[in-house]
Order: structure tokens, then sequence, then C-alpha cells
């Protein structure tokens, strides 16, 4: 029963005009950073003669190379700590059913509960009083255990539903528990390392307000800070900070494009677990 | 003779405890401590600078139910919250439906509605906060429709503002409640469906008695997302309005940044922390035992 009918043709027109409808900001966006800095028309209008000027102006006054390195160590650190340690824990939590293990669980399940508005603060001033604050350590050091609790929370939840056989012939091959865990079990963890790794780039590469926070005023910045202060500086000429805009919003589609079903697939189960 | 093997060799899990450490370290440090150390300093006076910090009992909260902007926050964010749920998860469905069904355009519709919600947020709210400009797109392309009356100031209106940055969130994360949607659509069977079409069911009577209950896990799901995420707003916000004008749009996240490091009154924004955790606390439970009940039903 899989024919296409005129109304099936009906509903395809109809959310393919709510796409475009919904593309109408990203066609303004681009638009008006291809646009010349004197041209005057509707920004609507479609610009009549593109120029790559902006790029190049954002691109120096902005300081997005330095940025963009940065988001880039922050972003994979944190995940790298984040995934060795949440599967590592994950372990005993899953496979050991006593009493302590159990507790154990429950207090990283605490985790999910809290904003992290409640230690936000608190946490700032710990690394003030340990002089972090300014250096990307404090930021991967947070973003690695502020998301523990749910990260911990897949792996527990897909190891207690692997069998153990795979461990068990390990075993009997003369393995010891961490040789089982990291050449037998850590590899079966395989999709559920792809949805921490893709949940987490985006949150991290994303993040505003603790990066603002940790590194004002040292000159090191992740790109979204990067961009905020440089809007803040040229809020009127608009052609260069959408051009900036467009550069800050690059690396982040570049990777959607090109990882989609991955990234798709990890935001639906990993939401819905 | 010699004596049989015993069966095979036990994995020794027990040894395997001090794995935990490394994950509990971090998430002391980060998470448990200092949302102690929140708890506690809440109760005082502190300015977050000096030496001096006492112990004033319930006093900040006593002050957050007599300030009229705190109160006004709070309404706000909870408006924010339930709004966005609302929009946000019924535009999200029909997305859904109307991907899931035969249309030919499903994988690049599913990536241009998902895209926003990957992109930085304060990103999308500079383009936004462009185009809602008096003058901005927004209002060039009504006065070029025709329908120049409506023009005005979007983001400067006390009255406007807060709605158009809801617009704003529902632009920029509907498609996270269609994705999820969409999972929970792919688990409904498709020849329950067409039984029921034999059986002479129309499209309304298929929808409301077969999808909407097949679909309650992505419902409650999404809803329990929404709600906590809508609370905790604070990038958006601060880019769009900065919690103005007249703190029409001051969110809670908003409020206790400006009162910890523009106002100085640290223990007062803990305060705030802590009212923001128990509206969130309870929404976050509830989720986790439905959750929990429905995997055992499972």
């Amino acid at each position: 029963m899989n024919r296409y009918t005129w109304r099936t043709g009906i509903l395809e027109a109809v959310m393919i005009i709510a796409a475009l409808l919904f593309l109408v900001p990203v066609y303004i966006l681009f638009n008006l950073a291809f646009r010349a800095a004197g041209d005057n028309q509707s920004p609507l209008a479609l610009t009549t003669q593109p120029t790559l000027d902006n790029f190049g102006q954002a691109w120096e006054r902005g300081n997005l190379a330095n940025a963009l390195i940065n988001s880039t160590v922050v972003t994979v650190l944190s995940i790298l700590i984040l995934i060795i340690v949440s599967a590592l824990a994950a372990y005993p939590l899953a496979r050991i059913t006593a009493r302590w293990s159990r507790l154990a669980y429950t207090l990283f399940m605490l985790g999910l509960l809290l904003p992290m508005q409640l230690a936000f603060i608190p946490l700032y001033r710990t690394f003030l009083e340990l002089q972090l604050l300014g250096t990307l350590w404090a930021l991967i050091i947070f973003y690695a255990g502020l998301q523990v609790p749910f990260s911990v929370f897949l792996y527990t939840s897909f190891l207690r539903a692997l069998p153990r056989d795979y461990e068990e012939a390990a075993t009997l091959d003369g393995c010891r528990p961490w040789q089982a865990f990291f050449r037998v079990v850590f590899p079966l963890l395989g999709p559920v390392t792809g949805t921490v790794a893709a949940l987490n780039t985006i949150l991290v590469w994303n993040d505003f307000l603790t990066p603002l926070l940790y590194l004002s005023g040292s000159g090191t910045q992740t790109v979204p800070v990067s961009i905020y202060g440089f809007v803040g500086q040229y809020t009127t000429e608009w052609p260069i900070v959408f051009a900036g805009l467009v550069i800050g919003m690059i690396p982040i589609l570049v990777a959607y494009f090109a990882m989609q079903g991955r990234v798709m697939r990890g935001f639906s189960s990993g939401l819905k677990g | 003779m010699a004596r049989p093997r015993s069966s095979k060799p036990q994995l020794r899990f027990s040894t395997t405890w001090w794995y935990l450490l490394p994950a509990l370290a971090l998430y002391t440090f980060v998470v448990l401590v200092p949302s102690v150390r929140g708890l506690i300093e809440a109760f005082t006076d502190w300015d977050g600078l000096s030496t001096d910090r006492n112990f004033v009992g319930f006093e900040n909260f006593v002050d957050i139910t007599q300030d009229p902007v705190a109160l006004q926050t709070i309404v706000q964010t909870i408006t924010i919250a339930i709004a966005l749920t609302i929009l946000q998860n019924g535009i999200g469905l029909l997305l859904a439906l109307g991907i899931k069904s035969r249309i030919k355009s499903q994988r690049i519709l599913r990536l241009v509605f998902f895209a926003p919600a990957v992109v930085t947020p304060i990103l999308t709210a500079y383009l936004w906060k462009y185009i809602l400009s008096p003058g901005g797109a927004l209002d060039l392309g009504l006065g070029a429709t025709g329908l120049g009356f409506l023009q005005q100031d979007w983001l400067g209106d006390p009255d406007l503002a807060l709605w158009c940055v809801i617009a704003v969130l529902v632009w920029q994360f509907s498609g996270y409640s269609m994705l999820i949607f969409l999972a929970g659509l792919e688990g409904i069977p498709e020849e329950t469906l067409e039984a029921a079409s034999v059986d002479g069911a129309g499209t309304f009577r298929k929808f409301f008695y077969i999808t909407v209950p097949m679909l309650a896990p992505a419902i409650i799901v999404n809803t329990m997302l929404t709600l906590v995420g809508g609370l905790k707003q604070f990038d958006v916000v601060w880019v769009l309005t900065n919690g103005g004008p007249a703190n029409s749009t001051q969110t809670l996240s908003t409020l206790i940044y400006k009162n910890a490091f523009q106002f100085s009154e640290y223990g007062y924004s803990i305060a705030l922390a802590v009212v923001l955790t128990l509206i969130a606390v309870p929404i976050s439970l509830i989720q986790q035992r439905i959750a929990q009940r429905g995997r055992t039903v499972a």
C-alpha cells in the first residue's frame, strides 16, 4: 500500500514550502554576508555583486583562528576524557550487583536532576582559587565532569543489556578483567560511544555562558565567545557581522552534514534513553 | 587421580570497583561539591569578593518573594517553559507526521528542520536580532507584502519581546522534538494502521486512537525535556534582549548571572539558582519515574 496519491503530492508540496519558509533567515544570512558595504538594497533581494571582503575582515578582526583552535581543543579533550571515565565507571556499575554499586549508580543519577546553575558559580569560585580561570583546562574539566551522569547512564544501560559471554570467553583465554574490558567490551560499546561523542561535541562546541565567564578578560576565547565580542564591536556593520556568523557556523554545519545520520540517531536514541 | 577442574574461571568483577574512581572524582569535583556549596551559600549575604560573609538564614529567599523583578522573572521563566513545550512539540509533531508519510523528500526535509538545533544558539540569535530589529528584514518583508501596519520594534516592546524570544526558540528547536517524534513513530507497526483502515477507520480516528497512545513515551520525553530546557534558557535571551526591555524577557538564568557578576549579590543569585532547582527537579524526577516504569513494563 505504498501508492503516491495526489494527496501525498499536496503534503509534499506543503512540507517543501514550510521548509523554504523555515530557511528564509538562513537565506538572509548568506545573502548579506556576501554583500558589499555600501549596498543598500533590501535584505530580501538577492545580492547582485557578491564579495568575499566581509569574510576576510571578519576573520582578521574577530580573531577567529585562535577561537577555532581553542574550541577544538576543549571539545576533543573533554569528550575523550568523558568517554574513557564513563565507560570505565559503567563496567562495575553494570556488572556488580552489590549494594554499594547500586548506591553509586544512584549517586551518579542525582546529577541528572540538578540544574547546572546551582553548581555553576561555586565551581567558578573554586577555579578562581585554584587559579585555573582563563585556561582551557577549567573548561575541559567542567564539561567532562558535567556530562558524567548522562554518559554513565548511557553506558551502564547498554552494558547491562550486553551478554557476558564475550567477557567470559575472554577470561577463558586467560585475560584479566582489565584486558577483557579494553580488548573485548569497550569495542562493543561502539554505538554508545558514538552517541556520547555526537551529543557532546555539539553541546560543548556551542556552549556560551561558561566560556564567557571562565575565560573573560584573558585573551583566550572559544568560538561563541569570540563572536559575541566581535558582534558587540561591529553592531551596525551587518555584512561583516553576518560574515562572522557564517564563519562561526561553518565548522558545526560541516560536521553536521558529514555525520548527519550518526548525529540524528545519537540525539533521538540518547534523548529517548 | 587429578581433581576435576572446577567450572569455568569466574571473572573477578570485584577487582574492578576502582574503575569507578575517575568518573566519581570528576563528578564530585564539578557537580556534587559545588552544588552543596551553593546550597549553603544561598543562606549567606556574601558579595562573592570580600571576606565578609555572614549567615542570614532565609533572608535571601524572603527578599526574592518581595522583589518584583525576581517574581516577574520567575513567572516569565515558567511562561517560556510552558509556551515552548506546547509550541515546539506541536510543531515538532506536525513536522514528524509530515515527514513520516510517503513523500519523497524525507531525508532532506529532516536535515533542514533539524539543522538549527545543532547550530550555536547565539549565532542564530544574532541573526534573528537583526531580522527583528526595527527596519530589519521582518519589517521590510511586512512592508513589501502590504502588511506594513504590522511593523514595529519587535524586541523593544515589553509586551511582545517575550513572545519573540519564544518564537525564535521554537524555530531553533522544533527539529529536536521532531526527531524524537520520528523515532516514536517508527515504533508504530504499519500493520496496525492498515488493519484499522481496513476496518473503516478514517485518518482522524487512526491518529487519535492508535498513533497518539503509541506515541505516549515520546510525548512524555519531549514534554519533560522542553519544560526543563525552557526553564534554563540563557544564550538566546542574553543575545536577543539581555533580559529587557524593562525586564520583560528576564529569565532565572540571566538574572542569576546578573546578580552574581554585575550586582555582586552572590548569596542572592545562588538563592535564585536554588529556586530554579526547586522548579526543575520535580519535573526531572517525574520523567525518571515514568521512564523507569516504562522500562520495567516493556
